[in-house]
């Protein structure tokens, strides 16, 4: 379990990181918190020419404010962003998602920018981005760009991003007033990847109606998957617990696409996606009610 | 007997080394001109080799040289059996096939090797094994328990006609005339699944051959390095004082590691020799799961006969049990199941039908538990499906079946893995039972709480599982124990050390026999320059055999020291006393002399010695005992299940122990809370999952679940004593109690949770998307 040769660099700014990248395109691959890069370099899944390390460049672990929302610089650890107040206050569903997320040791290390450029279906930011509509900034030698969530993600480990490009910040917006939100997940262990889960949010209108919903699943096909029936039936109604019901059952039956694999039967996942859709929307529902 | 330092909670005297990184572990082995060594594998299970082509891994810079079994001539053979074939049963069937060093002709299971790298550096090996280039005939995988006993079959061993292994029945008294008697006959089918040992170190070998003094060293993380030594003696045609294996600290045994020889172990010190170079090798987690022992997967169809107030009137039995590709280990785990599906219930009648099976999957030996853990399962699952038959509390029907406390020593008239006559020497079930039951308030919870909590939606079990170990068998181990002159003891014995605090708790039994600290006992274990002579670390038998072994040879150095401290003091020995390192003249402290003075003594530099004495305050004693000493114990727990997510969460873990004398009991619950959390993983985590192709599909930690200190419950250990009869010090075995009972314990407690559904589990372990399976089926029949 060792690595095939490679090359390695370990630049100081953004700039030498796109040269490089320039330079060796294919060949090459960022090394962030290298939790999920180097397990796969060990197993000789990847073998990269080249490593580019962004762990020596500095001001890339900011979280500051920015109009509606909050920005974060590509390379927040996982730890930061959980203990971060900003965040806490202003994000609360990242704030609750952060723990959930593998165990401490791996979270020191894992950052934000890592996780996402990684794009795996079951990382819980992948569907938590999605459902709080993130816009992620990505540069290359040629300039910058923004690509919202709904953009960025798709495919099986797959992004917008080309090899020249270097994911540089999180923008995460604001909820509206009258939002409540959840995240439920079943996984074996607390720190392994989820079997299924779900990212929820809604808004209520003055009237206590369902203004928007928004259903994020993670390990619930080849990325995040929006329910988008279900939150169909939930826009303009009273939110009941029979509504939440046939939310619940329409994501899980018709609208997600789980697979098999030896820790869990797609119909399990099915079954698991339907009882989390339900708890998750109970307490989006309660807590957009409370205002919090 | 009253002890001053053994039944003391006395802190590890190792823990501050290991605490701090400066044990020393295989993988800290540096040498001077040091090479390391890569695998090429095979992916197959069960293949044809048709090519090998090394010509590109040689080219790579830093490769030093290329092996195939080919290269070997003749010093390629097999391993050696482990333990002797069944003796005296008749109608014994009992086929040896054992592992090969490299691959010839055919692979047998995934993982097997094909070839060997040496270079430079393990970077350079693995890259020059990935130009290996075999060419190989995939042949179907022989996987399933049963169907690899049918006619037509394909063959794991072409020279065999058959994949059976092992076929061997068991019976006392008359099982079929009880089964007449019987107001209940229940039979039921089991299926028990295969997990990884999973140390947190895996195994690795620094082999040196030094050609100048023509002597073999190799460090090696095995549970038995007396037998590895003479081994490779043997092999390589060397004498035994030219190999020394030093087995340092190990990170975790658990069975595993007293397999022998594996393949690594075959080829890494022959070609050591070759090369007159210092070769390393530490396994890395996937080779792990593909090259290193397994265990536990059986299916068994078991029938119980009752009376109606609930006493077993036999219990018959006949299962498969999957050695994997090959049986070194022969039927010692089996056999355990076999001796354990009675527990300790007093059985007149039992009948048991034991099949071994080759299968194209690693190959099975001994795992902590070591057959008892089904055993067990399968007496417990079948009284408390009993019980509810019969309708009778399933705690009265296990009071009920006990072996009584003046039926020991209970001779069950089979034969155990020893091939000795399966006898219990002593016990004291129902105390430590009725305990258990009082720690996790079983009557409270059963009339009040479980009410109460099902009233508020909340689906809590309860499970309480009574079971026995047998432990401490033979054949026998040794220890060396001496006085320096400085007056600090030094002492040495054969067995290797992999967790089981043998520095302490031999220091302990040490300091008791000569009145001196803890501290002031140096241990040396695992080392064959230091103890010549001895098995191993397995079965339970550390405190037990080289613990008794280490007590005589302390006492006899207490005899020594009396008798000259009783000529120099001029005064008789039974006015003596040890204490302080020192010894004194009862009532006359200023009458005294120390150890370290009497050791110089005993060893003048000029002068005569009288004839017939030894210098030196030293002996060596040996312990072989003639039956093991069989342990007891009761586990708890109370379980919670959400029935939607079939998620779990253990709210409270109970276990009574009693393995007789305790030397340490910090030791004791150390080892429980390890057992246990080995026990969880049997019970709801750890599968490996083998598919069609006898492919493992979860060859990593990632997906191959092992509970961890999240998943782990908090544990409250009770100590029985009932001490072994048939040793001085009256110990029993613990090392794998932990692990047994657990299984057994889960099933019953989730059964109970989910007492609606009306659920048997008849298979372990038991993932939440089986039990949500198992659900399905109760609501699709209803
Ligand atoms: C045992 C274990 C359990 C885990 N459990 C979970 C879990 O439950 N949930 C979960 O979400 N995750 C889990 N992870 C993954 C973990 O969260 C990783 O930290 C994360 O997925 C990757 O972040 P990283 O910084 O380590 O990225 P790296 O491993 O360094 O990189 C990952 C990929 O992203 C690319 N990349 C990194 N940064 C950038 C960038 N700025 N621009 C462009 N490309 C970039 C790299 O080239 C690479 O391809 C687990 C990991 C392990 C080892």
């Amino acid at each position: 379990m060792k690595p095939a040769p490679f090359e390695y660099y370990a630049p100081t700014s953004v700039s030498e990181v796109l040269e490089l990248l320039n330079e060796h395109g294919y060949d090459a691959k960022i090394l962030a918190g290298g939790q999920s890069l180097i397990p796969m370099m060990n197993f000789r899944l990847v073998q990269p020419a080249v490593l580019v390390d962004i762990n020596k460049i500095p001001n890339l672990s900011y979280i500051k404010t920015h109009e509606n929302g909050i920005r974060l610089g590509a390379m927040v650890r996982h730890t930061q962003a959980e203990r971060d107040s900003l965040i806490k206050e202003r994000v609360p569903l990242l704030h609750e998602t952060m723990p959930q997320i593998a165990t401490i040791q791996i979270r020191n290390r894992g950052t934000i920018g890592g996780s996402l450029a990684h794009a795996d279906a079951s990382a819980e930011l992948v569907a938590v981005t999605t459902a709080l509509e993130a816009r992620f900034k990505i540069q290359n030698l040629e300039g910058e760009r923004w690509v919202p969530a709904s953009e960025f993600f798709v495919g099986l480990l797959m992004t917008s991003l080309e090899p020249e490009d270097m994911l540089v910040e999180i923008e995460i917006p604001d909820l509206p007033a009258r939002s409540g939100w959840s995240l439920k997940e079943v996984a074996r262990r607390p720190h392994d990847f989820a079997l299924i889960g779900v990212a929820a949010v809604l808004t209520l209108d003055k009237k206590d109606r369902c203004q928007s919903a928004k259903l994020v699943y993670l390990s619930a096909g080849d990325g995040p998957l929006v329910a988008e029936e279900a939150a169909v039936l939930l826009q303009g109604q009273k939110i009941s617990e029979d509504l939440i019901i046939a939310a619940a059952e329409k994501a899980a039956t018709e609208e997600i696409d789980p697979g098999n694999d030896i820790h869990a039967t797609a119909d399990f996942r099915r079954h698991l996606a339907n009882v989390l859709t339900r708890r998750a929307l109970a307490e989006a529902y309660q807590r957009a009610k409370g205002g919090k | 007997m009253t002890y001053k330092v053994i039944g003391k909670r006395v802190k590890r005297v190792e823990d501050p080394r290991l605490l701090t990184g400066q044990a020393l572990f295989v993988g800290d082995v540096s040498l001077p001109g040091m090479l390391y060594a890569a695998f090429f594998r095979s992916d197959y299970a069960h293949a044809k080799v048709i090519s090998i082509d090394i010509s590109q891994a040689l080219e790579i810079p830093g490769v030093v040289g290329v092996y195939t079994a080919e290269d070997m001539g003749d010093d390629w053979e097999p391993g050696p059996p482990l333990v002797s074939p069944p003796p005296t049963l008749e109608n014994v069937v009992f086929n040896s096939r054992r592992q090969v060093p490299l691959v010839k002709g055919k692979v047998k299971h995934a993982g097997e090797i094909i070839a060997v790298v040496i270079a430079e550096s393990r970077y350079i090996a693995e890259d020059a094994a990935e130009e290996i280039l075999v060419e190989f005939e995939p042949l179907p995988a022989v996987v399933d328990l049963e169907k690899c006993l049918e006619p037509g079959s394909v063959l794991v061993h072409d020279d065999l006609d058959t994949n059976l292994a092992a076929h061997l029945i068991q019976n006392k008294g008359d099982y079929e005339g009880a089964r007449k008697e019987a107001d209940l006959v229940i039979s039921r089918r089991f299926h028990l699944d295969r997990g990884a040992a999973a140390a947190l170190e895996n195994r690795g070998i620094v082999a040196d051959w030094d050609e100048k003094n023509q002597h073999l060293t190799v460090w090696d993380a095995t549970q038995s390095p007396i037998p590895i030594r003479n081994g490779l003696a043997a092999r390589l045609g060397l004498r035994t004082h030219q190999v020394r294996v030093v087995a340092p600290f190990v990170g975790g045994g658990f069975g595993p590691k007293i397999m022998m020889f594996y393949a690594e172990e075959m080829v890494l010190p022959w070609i050591s020799m070759k090369l007159g170079k210092p070769i390393k090798w530490i396994e890395d987690r996937r080779e792990n799961f593909y090259a290193t022992t397994q265990e536990r997967e059986q299916i068994h169809d078991v029938e119980m006969a009752l009376s109606k107030e609930g006493h077993i009137l036999g219990i018959k039995q006949k299962f498969i049990h999957d050695t994997g590709a090959f049986n070194p280990y022969g039927l010692t785990t089996p056999l355990n199941t076999q001796s354990h599906s009675m527990g300790g219930y007093d059985v007149q009648n039992y009948y048991s039908d034991l099949t071994v099976v080759f299968t194209n999957k690693t190959i099975v030996t001994p795992v902590r538990g070591a057959g008892r853990p089904q055993g067990i399962y399968i007496v417990e699952r079948m009284l408390d499906i009993a019980a509810r038959e019969l309708e009778l509390d399933p705690m009265e029907v296990r009071r009920l079946n006990f072996i009584p406390p003046d039926a020991f020593p209970y001779d069950h008239e089979i034969i155990d893995q020893a091939f000795a006559t399966l006898i219990f020497d002593s016990g004291n079930y129902e105390p430590a039972f009725d305990k258990a039951l009082e720690m996790l308030g079983y009557e409270d919870f059963i009339k009040n709480e479980q009410p109460r909590l099902r009233a508020e939606g909340k689906y809590v079990g309860i499970g309480i599982v009574p079971f026995v170990e047998t432990t401490g068998v033979g054949p026998y181990e040794g220890a060396r124990v001496s006085v320096e002159p400085s007056g600090k003891i030094s002492a040495a014995t054969g067995v290797g050390t992999q967790g089981q605090s043998h520095m302490t708790a031999f220091a302990q039994v040490i300091a008791e026999q000569l009145g001196v600290e803890v501290s002031d006992v140096s241990m040396v274990t695992g080392d064959t320059a230091e103890f010549h002579w001895g098995t191993g670390t397995f079965a339970s038998r550390g405190a037990v055999v080289a613990g008794n072994a280490v007590n005589a040879a302390a006492g006899d150095v207490r005899l020594k020291v009396l008798k000259l401290a009783s000529k120099i003091l001029e005064t008789p020995e039974e006015e003596l006393v040890l204490e302080d390192g020192m010894v004194r003249v009862a009532d006359k402290p200023d009458q005294s002399i120390s150890l370290g003075e009497l050791a110089l003594l005993a060893n003048p530099l000029r002068g005569a010695v009288e004839p017939g004495t030894e210098p030196g305050l030293e002996s060596t004693k040996y312990f072989g005992p003639a039956f093991g000493a069989t342990a007891f114990g009761v586990h708890g727990m109370i379980l919670e299940v959400d029935p939607e997510t079939m998620m779990i969460n253990i709210r409270k873990y109970i276990t009574v122990e009693d393995c007789g004398t305790m030397i340490n009991p910090l030791v004791v619950e150390g080892q429980i809370h390890g057992g246990v959390s080995m026990g969880i993983g049997n019970a709801y985590y750890e599968k490996l999952h083998y598919d069609e192709n006898a492919q493992l599909l979860n060859a990593s930690l990632a997906d191959y679940l092992i509970p961890g200190s999240t998943e782990m419950p908090h544990i409250e250990v009770h100590h029985a004593n009932t001490p072994a009869p048939n040793n001085e010090l009256g110990t029993k075995g613990v090392g794998e109690a932990g692990a047994i009972p657990v299984p057994a314990v889960f099933a019953q407690a989730l059964e109970n949770a989910l007492h609606d559904y009306d659920l048997e589990i008849l298979e372990t372990p038991l993932s939440p998307n089986r039990l949500y399976e198992l659900l399905q089926k109760k609501e699709d029949n209803s």
